[in-house]
């Protein structure tokens, strides 16, 4: 994999091994999109204080990437075990449609106790869900993508009934900070998805977690016979995941002060299955990059704020969406890349009599 | 890249090389893999490439058929300049390779691994009688009697690698090139193979070979090219070398002190037939995989396993580690009755196994060393007691140097090393454990002589030290060289288990494994 050490130098702060290729790419595609709307918009990196609270472009790409990035930090770990978790969008849609329900419905909708009960309501839902997947996929060997798949579909069905086909509408000023609240000046929904990511971070490395989920997705028949209780993490990171996903779903809905059990994170499984790829992680398991699904979910969120900011048709916002992936997907593949690097070096003059000329070869061979 | 025409040789004159190379060069990241290496294949050779393991000869191999791009030097085919951008060239333009790692998917049928790519058409649709008669008729032109419709993974190792061959073969090859195809082939396969070698060689097609077997070298090959650190060491006809000079060679210096390794404590092994066993294996069986078997090892005993491949060598050892459970019979340690139902409860236990698949049910190849080597250690703990960094760099750095792993870098991921290097890197995981019984599936399959050497002698330095080491190896000599008993296996039975004293010899071991009945 080539690396450009100037570059990863200028990024070293993060340290060495992330900086030097993982990250790179991921942080250069969310500069060029950023630097892209700013062409089009001059006040695009501006940022003010009003009335105490963050204003800007970009404040809103963090604000309304926080819950993106919270369902895709959920699926990197499944993702890393060799897994995938299509059911996080009806557990957002759970999640919030329980917990509207639930303060909709209490004697004193406004007050900090309601949301509390709320809040634990919803997780505490999730966590069962979670369960329900991880029992599926470590207990009973069903396939990850098929286990998710009930939940996908049935979830959906049961936000709504929950909500009764209704949408559930809330006045509580205690659960509207969870997604559109403020707290030293920066909207709560950021400093939360910023201190969940940074937990994870935390523990995963810290812990021997991280790296017996990646010997798990990396090699399970080895990570089998060396010991490794396979079952347990799978089990956990099915439970990490629908977590994420229900504050996520707690954000979403109380941003909008509403409960849709259609619609509240309608696909929102592929765009984080999107962030996590694009962040570098592949889906086949093994190592994990935290910091490539954060910049990942940016870099989608960006793109969904530059449709709209460009004022493509919303019709067309769906192909725009997909040719940008490809760009950046094709952009991180080392085959591309040295595809690319040959095609241009064929202009200069070139001899077949030694193998010294072999560049133009760089195809990568599995 | 078109092919160029190819003229055959001239029958008067100097013989050309159907392939030649010149000062190739080759730069790994932190590694010169190849220094100005040449080498010269003539039409209707059989020719060695021998080295120790990470010598270059896989990566020389790789460069000639355009898996890797050179850095420099020149290839001629039939005498003039080529390179190839991909394998498929290489294919097309007669030069077919069996590369080390094979490359097979085990989940299709025989018929298509070995016609994959090429499969015989009709109508633009894949033609599937055709395809079947194909491939079942180059199957018997290498005596295989192999179903051709079942699927490839339904076989063992060996078979899959024979089909890998056929599959190669199976083009009008001018070269055919062999990494390492012998490794996991037992005697009759192998002799097989050669026939076929033979054959080829006859119709004057020029073949490449790799192998770590010195026998099977003097055997088959005409002559010989030696390759050490990446460099070239020489070329000789066989005539001019002996088994002696060829290992010397490929060391290069101090010749490994292979021989004067000697077991001598027999005297010790009866004592200990009388002590209490470490572990004692009473009627263990597993249906399809093994019958009933009695075993008993003791501490600082080694125990060899000696029996043709898919004798069931490897299924004994699963049981003792849980890695399958078994149907009956019952295990004891130290006098107690245990269960040994997964790796867990064997491993907690002090009981560790090193796969003969390294790759698949041994590493984590995108995992660096030092994650590999504290792997085991570290499952065990669970995940909330991580060993802390500073203790995994030592113990990383310490068996990097206590084993001699190379390359010494603790943060290179594991499946850039050679296979040597590997073998050792899965050894450190498991004696920083220090088990109490070690069982080795083939630790010295595919791996150079000195590295070979160096296992051999940390087993007798660990059964010194009082580990009991479950030792198999499709290898009689060091079979017999290292274990104080040996249990043979014939067809999924446990037939003897012989105190390895004078009496026994190759001859005997053999007759053994042959017959069923010791003589
Ligand atoms: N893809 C690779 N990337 C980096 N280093 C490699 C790669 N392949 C081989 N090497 C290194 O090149 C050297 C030669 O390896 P190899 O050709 O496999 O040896 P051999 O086949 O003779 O045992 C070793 O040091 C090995 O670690
Ligand atoms: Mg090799």
């Amino acid at each position: 994999m080539t690396t450009q050490p100037a570059k990863s130098e200028a990024v070293g702060g993060i340290g060495r091994r992330l900086a030097g290729h993982r990250l790179l790419w991921p942080a250069l595609i969310l500069l060029a999109l950023l630097l892209g709307n700013l062409a089009f918009h001059h006040d695009f990196f501006s940022v003010r204080v009003r009335d105490g609270h963050l204003y800007g472009s970009l404040i809103d790409i963090l604000q309304f990437g926080a819950p993106l990035t919270l369902v895709a930090l959920g699926m990197t770990l499944v993702i890393a075990t060799r897994g995938i978790d299509l059911s996080v969008g009806s557990t957002v849609a759970i999640a919030g449609a329980l917990a509207c329900g639930h303060i909709s419905t209490a004697a004193h909708p406004g007050s900090v106790a309601t949301m509390l009960t709320a809040v634990a309501l919803a997780l505490g839902v999730a966590l069962v869900l979670g369960l329900a997947n991880g029992f599926l996929v470590s207990g009973l060997g069903v396939q990850p993508i098929v286990a998710t798949l009930i939940l996908m579909v049935a979830g959906r069905g049961v936000a709504q009934l929950i909500t009764g086909g209704q949408i559930v509408t809330v006045t509580s000023a205690p659960y509207k900070m969870i997604g559109g609240g403020y707290w030293l000046t920066f909207p709560f929904a950021v400093l939360l998805a910023t201190a969940l990511v940074a937990f994870t971070g935390f523990v995963t490395r810290r812990s021997a977690l991280g790296m017996l989920i990646e010997s798990v997705g990396g090699n399970p028949s080895a990570s089998r016979l060396v010991g490794i209780r396979a079952g347990g993490l799978l089990a956990l990171v099915y439970v990490f995941s629908a977590l994420c996903a229900a504050v996520a779903g707690l954000m979403i809905s109380s941003n909008v002060s509403s409960a849709d059990g259609n619609n509240a994170g309608l696909w929102i499984e592929l765009d984080a299955i999107l962030a996590v790829v694009v962040g570098g992680t592949a889906l086949t398991g093994g190592r994990f990059s935290l910091g490539g699904t954060v910049l990942g979910a940016l870099i989608i969120q960006t793109l969904s704020t530059t449709v709209y900011s460009l004022g493509v048709p919303p019709e067309t916002t769906l192909v725009f969406k997909a040719f940008v992936v490809i760009v950046v997907c094709l952009v991180q593949s080392p085959v591309f890349r040295a595809k690319v690097l040959r095609r241009r070096r064929t202009t200069t003059p070139r001899s077949h009599t030694t193998a010294g000329t072999a560049p133009q070869q760089q195809e990568v061979r599995a | 890249m078109a092919t160029p025409p190819t003229p055959r040789p001239t029958d008067s004159g100097d013989p050309q090389p159907v392939l030649e190379a010149q000062g190739i060069r080759k730069q790994f990241p932190g590694v010169l893999a190849l220094d100005g290496v040449a080498l010269r294949l003539f039409p209707g050779e059989v020719h060695a490439l021998m080295g120790e393991n990470g010598a270059g000869k896989s990566t020389l191999i790789k460069v000639l058929t355009g898996v890797h791009p050179a850095d420099g030097g020149t290839i001629l085919v039939d005498g003039r300049p080529h390179v190839f951008a991909d394998p498929l060239q290489a294919q097309q333009a007669g030069v077919s390779t069996v590369y080390q790692e094979v490359n097979l998917c085990p989940n299709i049928s025989v018929a298509e691994n070995v016609l994959i790519g090429r499969e015989p058409r009709r109508f633009g649709l894949i033609h599937w009688s055709a395809m079947r008669q194909r491939a079942a008729e180059l199957l018997t032109e290498l005596d295989l009697g192999l179903d051709v419709t079942s699927l490839l993974g339904s076989h063992s190792l060996a078979v899959q690698q024979l089909v890998a061959i056929v599959r190669a073969v199976d083009v009008s090859a001018k070269v055919l090139v062999l990494d390492e195809p012998t490794s996991s082939l037992d005697r009759e396969e192998v002799a097989q193979l050669f026939t076929l070698v033979r054959r080829l060689r006859d119709r004057g097609v020029a073949i490449l070979f790799v192998t770590h077997f010195l026998d099977q070298v003097f055997d088959l090959c005409d002559r010989v090219t030696i390759l050490r650190n990446g460099r070239l060491e020489g070329e000789y006809p066989i005539g001019e070398l002996t088994p002696v000079t060829l290992v010397q060679r490929m060391i290069g210096g101090e010749l490994a002190t292979l021989d004067q390794l000697s077991v001598r404590a027999h005297e010790e092994a009866a004592q200990r037939a009388t002590s209490e066993p470490f572990l004692q294996a009473r009627r263990l069986t597993r249906t399809g995989s093994v019958e009933p078997y009695d075993l008993d090892i003791h501490a600082g005993e080694v125990i060899g396993l000696a029996g043709l491949l898919g004798s069931g060598r490897t299924e004994v050892a699963r049981l003792l580690f849980g890695a399958d459970s078994a149907d009956a019979g019952e295990v004891s340690i130290e006098g107690r009755k245990v269960l040994l139902r997964t790796p867990r409860h064997a491993i907690a236990r002090g009981i560790a196994f090193c796969s003969e698949n390294r790759k698949s049910e041994g590493l984590v190849g995108e995992l660096t060393v030092r994650e590999n080597i504290v792997l085991a250690l570290q499952a065990a703990r669970g995940w909330t007691r991580p060993l802390s960094r500073t203790k995994q760099d030592e113990l990383a750095r310490h068996w990097i140097q206590a084993l001699d792993i190379r390359p010494g870098d603790p943060e290179a991921q594991v499946r850039h090393l050679s296979g040597g290097n590997q073998q050792k890197v899965l050894l450190a995981r498991w004696l920083l454990t220090a088990p109490r019984l070690l069982i080795l599936d083939e630790p010295t399959r595919g791996i150079d002589i000195g590295a070979k050497a160096e296992i051999q002698k940390l087993v007798a330095r660990l059964a010194g030290e009082g580990t009991a080491v479950l030792f198999i190896s499709a290898e009689l000599e060091e079979v017999l060289r290292l274990s104080h008993r040996i249990a043979v296996l014939r067809d999924h039975r446990m037939v003897a288990t012989l105190t390895n004293d004078d009496t026994v010899t190759p001859e005997r071991l053999l007759t053994t494994i042959a017959t069923g009945a010791d003589s």
